[in-house]
């Protein structure tokens, strides 16, 4: 059979929804998600630039111990440009946003999400909010850390904290647009056979993000408006000189940016269960488990958020509540990593890239993920909190877990959103490469972090150096592994092989339509009568084009 | 190890020990499932490598008891790393009774101590070694925190309230003080030193030089100055609560309630009196914010907790050399 597809050249669909139509206009006022998804592909391929190039002149500076690159107040402003563009523009929005929106309804057999024009609405919130951070950070800068601790941030800072929360806050909108979105289409919209148990797990990762956008954004969105109220008109709620309480901001900071964190890594695991099932041709290993993992992250992520707050004077019984459930949350990421690791058992492995990054995420978030054990142990908190550790232990999560999940699913779903393929060499050479300067840049961070190395140092002791070096180094392998893939995506759009349908082949509907799919997704409407991830035999024809 | 390139902090407190030993502990568990995963991830992947493209292996089911014990097993680690960490947290957050005590005040960018002695120091901690020290932190201005990495122990010095930390050296020697959380354009040079001396040559440095104003002596003077003596007399036919006895008590309020009078309470009946009225008495006070610098009110807060009747007072004081 495959011998027969395989003699039959590709061809790209007559119409599909790249060339439905064309001119600006055709894509800035699309409602199709899929167009959506591209326009986010754009942006935060642009944010995710910004801010690298923010970190490079961060770890060019920390080369050498004495500050002799930037002024301080330079290089404060270049931290918190990094954390801010990284944090709200790029690791938030980025899966559900180009992923999610993309493939949710591809996945659930559905023509659209259920709001397809609140779906555009998310962009341009998006893209407001962009603007106004953009404009604050170009005009004078920003340099209260991307955690805009009280009363600094309300009564000390110089910089533009209100245009930079103001921003914030749209994006804060484009996320609880999106989060509400995704959870009526995945309520109302699965076609007909498609039960909750038959869902990809990408689709539940996305159900259980969701739910954390919508109840914890509300509560960021709230705090920089009493930021903003203090700063400009003085009102008291945080600075103790107008009778206010600084570690108040904290609770509420935190009670939205910790569940934040889970914004990001859980569409991420959702990514990493799909690649993992294609790649072994295996259905996920304990999938129920997998599933309800998810939901038990978003619910217990909530009720962690001052382990953050270990040192600030929190009560020591506080402490040990806060402590005690950020060990829980430990046992659903564990379940996890286990279940795929199973998963590979008695399968049948290939290492393409998108197995590669997937690979590489399980392994780096092993480390990520247990270094959060020293963080969320009180004593041991007390030492590397706010030093180099702590910093070392959110880029495993984020950036080798999250970038790491994005990346293997750009490759997957590569064929699907562009109707080609990309190179598979120098994909799986880049995929080495980013794997070598993400170890070689955040490893020594540990180090340095349990040494005393406090985050957010301009100038640092001599003794420091050496791992200093080491980090920039990494920093500068890692930067070039980033920049290939988006020399050979972009060259692959007009050069590369035509994809068939379902090119891996996996299971799923959304490689049961064309590549690139027709704007409306499928020429019929599909029918599910069989299991989720079902590789016992090779997947049907594709029958919904 | 050689120097200049150090992979591993000093060990200088008595905290550092118990630290490390959890901080091993976790690094064995992390190398342990790092390994574990790693290896499982490649085994898999060349023992089932795909070797035609028309593999499609049977499906197994899950299974319960592996679920289960993949649970299981990770909880009960978990459960004695909580424990281990909450007891050392415990030891951290109860500094022992006879501590020497010092007050820091955090300014951008620099950390003012002054021991109970009356000496004042500006970066620089000059400390005993085998001798536990209590330092009341505290900050003028934005939120900075007092960390001495070589003695595992961090705190925030938080505007408007008063944390507490300890530590006792145990081998002399200069160590790296440094503010960790993040105050604005000069934080990374709010840097100094804790100076662990024997208890021999601290005595020496305490003793030498013109003998300062203790806090307490500071405070009377300071209370005198402030007028405080005219409403808060030490004879009950004052305006003001009589304060002898009062630090550490517990106040009754008005409008129902208690307090305990402790330096948080102290401060902030100082600088926002009108915040809680003590039962049977006139909402009259005026605030002393703006008036009298955190230095002042540490100053004034010796002084009250000195007033335990002239027993108490003397051996408070005597408490310290």
């Amino acid at each position: 059979m495959s011998a027969v597809v395989a003699a039959r050249e590709p061809q790209l669909p007559k119409e599909h929804y790249l060339n439905a139509d064309y001119g600006v206009r055709s894509w800035l006022f699309t409602i199709d998600h899929k167009r959506i998804a591209l326009l986010y592909l754009a942006s935060v391929t642009f944010m995710f630039f910004l801010g690298g190039m923010y970190a490079a002149a961060i770890r060019l500076e920390l080369v050498t111990p004495p500050g002799d690159m930037f002024s301080s107040e330079t290089y404060n402003k270049l931290f918190t440009g990094h954390g801010v563009l990284m944090v709200f523009f790029f690791l938030i929005p980025t899966i559900p946003g180009v992923l999610g929106n993309f493939l949710i309804p591809l996945m659930i057999g559905a023509k659209d999400l259920a709001f397809p024009r609140i779906n555009l609405l998310s962009w341009y919130c998006y893209m407001a909010g962009a603007g106004f951070v953009l404009y604050a950070l170009v005009e004078g800068g920003l340099d209260t850390g991307w955690t805009f601790y009280t009363p600094y941030s309300t009564s000390f800072s110089n910089t533009n904290v209100i245009l930079a929360g103001v921003g914030i806050f749209f994006a804060g909108f484009s996320s609880i647009l999106t989060g509400l979105n995704f959870i009526v289409t995945i309520h109302k919209m699965r076609a007909p056979g498609l039960t909750w148990f038959r869902l990809p797990l990408f689709v539940w990762a996305h159900y259980a993000t969701s739910l954390i956008q919508i109840l914890g954004t509300p509560v960021i969105a709230v705090t920089i408006l009493l930021v903003a109220l203090e700063r400009g008109f003085h009102f008291g709620f945080f600075d103790p000189a107008r009778g206010g309480d600084p570690i108040l901001f904290q609770h509420l900071f935190w009670f939205y940016s910790h569940p934040a964190v889970y914004i990001m890594i859980l569409p991420a695991m959702g990514v990493i269960s799909e690649l993992v099932a294609c790649f072994s041709r295996k259905k996920i290993f304990g999938y129920g488990f997998v599933a309800g993992s998810s939901l038990a992250i978003a619910v217990l992520g909530f009720l962690v958020w001052a382990h953050h707050m270990f040192v600030s004077g929190l009560s020591v019984y506080a402490s040990l509540i806060f402590s005690a459930i950020s060990f829980l949350v430990a046992i659903p990421s564990a379940i996890k990593v286990f279940n795929w690791t199973a998963t590979l058992y008695r399968g049948s492995v290939s290492w393409q890239t998108p197995m590669l990054y997937a690979v590489g995420f399980i392994g780096l978030f092993v480390i990520g993920g247990l270094t959060g054990l020293f963080l969320a142990a009180l004593g041991l908190d007390v030492h590397v909190t706010d030093t180099y550790f702590i910093v070392a232990h959110f880029h495993y999560v984020m950036v080798g877990s999250v970038v790491m999940a994005y990346m293997g699913g750009l490759h997957f779903w590569w064929p699907k959103i562009t109707g080609r393929h990309y190179p598979e060499w120098w994909a799986r050479v880049s995929a080495v490469i980013i794997f070598v300067g993400f170890n070689l840049t955040f490893f020594p961070q540990f180090i340095l972090g349990y040494l005393g190395m406090p985050r957010r140092y301009h100038y640092y002791p001599d003794e420091f150096q050496v791992l200093n070096v080491m980090s920039s180094a990494g920093a500068s392998i890692l930067a070039v592994g980033y920049m290939i893939p988006m020399v050979y995506f972009a060259w692959s759009m007009r050069y590369g092989r035509i994809a068939t349908a379902n090119p891996w082949p996996a299971t799923g509907l959304e490689w049961q339509t064309a590549s690139p799919p027709p704007t409306e997704n499928f020429a019929v409407t599909p029918t599910v009568d069989e299991e989720v991830y079902d590789y016992t035999r090779p997947p049907k024809e594709p029958t919904f084009v | 190890m050689f120097s200049g390139f150090p992979l591993f902090p000093e060990q200088a407190s008595t905290l550092a020990l118990g630290v490390d030993g959890l901080y091993f502990f976790l690094v064995l568990v992390t190398a342990f499932f790092f390994v574990a995963i790693s290896a499982a991830l490649l085994f898999f992947s060349v023992k089932y490598r795909r070797r035609s493209p028309h593999e499609w292996p049977a499906e197994i089911h899950g299974s319960l008891m592996l679920e289960l014990a993949w649970s299981i097993v990770p909880f009960l680690i978990c459960v004695v790393i909580f424990a281990w960490g909450a007891i050392l947290f415990f030891s951290m957050n109860r500094p022992p009774d006879n501590a020497i005590e010092v007050s820091v005040v955090g300014k951008r960018w620099m950390w003012k101590l002054q021991h109970m002695t009356g000496q004042r120091e500006i970066n620089e901690l000059h400390i005993p070694v085998g001798r536990a020290v209590k330092l009341t932190l505290t900050s003028e201005d934005v939120i900075h925190s007092f960390f001495v990495p070589a003695f595992r122990v961090k705190k925030d010095a938080v505007p408007g309230r008063y944390n507490v930390m300890w530590f006792q050296a145990t081998k002399p020697g200069r160590y790296h003080l440094f503010c960790a959380e993040y105050c604005g354009t000069q934080h990374s040079r709010m840097i100094g030193e804790i100076i662990a001396m024997e208890p021999a040559d601290f005595q020496t440095w305490i003793q030498g030089g013109p003998a300062p104003e203790s806090p307490v002596a500071a405070g009377q003077k300071l209370f005198a100055e402030l007028n405080c003596i005219t409403c808060h007399r030490a004879d009950s036919q004052g305006r003001g609560p009589v304060l002898d006895g009062l630090a550490g008590s517990t106040v009754k309020l008005l409008g129902g309630g208690t307090a305990v009078a402790d330096d948080t309470y102290l401060r902030e009946s100082i600088l926002v009196p009108a915040a809680k009225i003590v039962d049977g008495y006139q909402p009259i006070m005026p605030t002393y914010q703006g008036q009298v610098s955190e230095e002042g009110v540490l100053h004034l807060l010796a002084y009250i907790q000195s007033l335990k009747g002239q027993a108490g007072a003397a051996g408070a004081a005597g408490g310290n050399k």
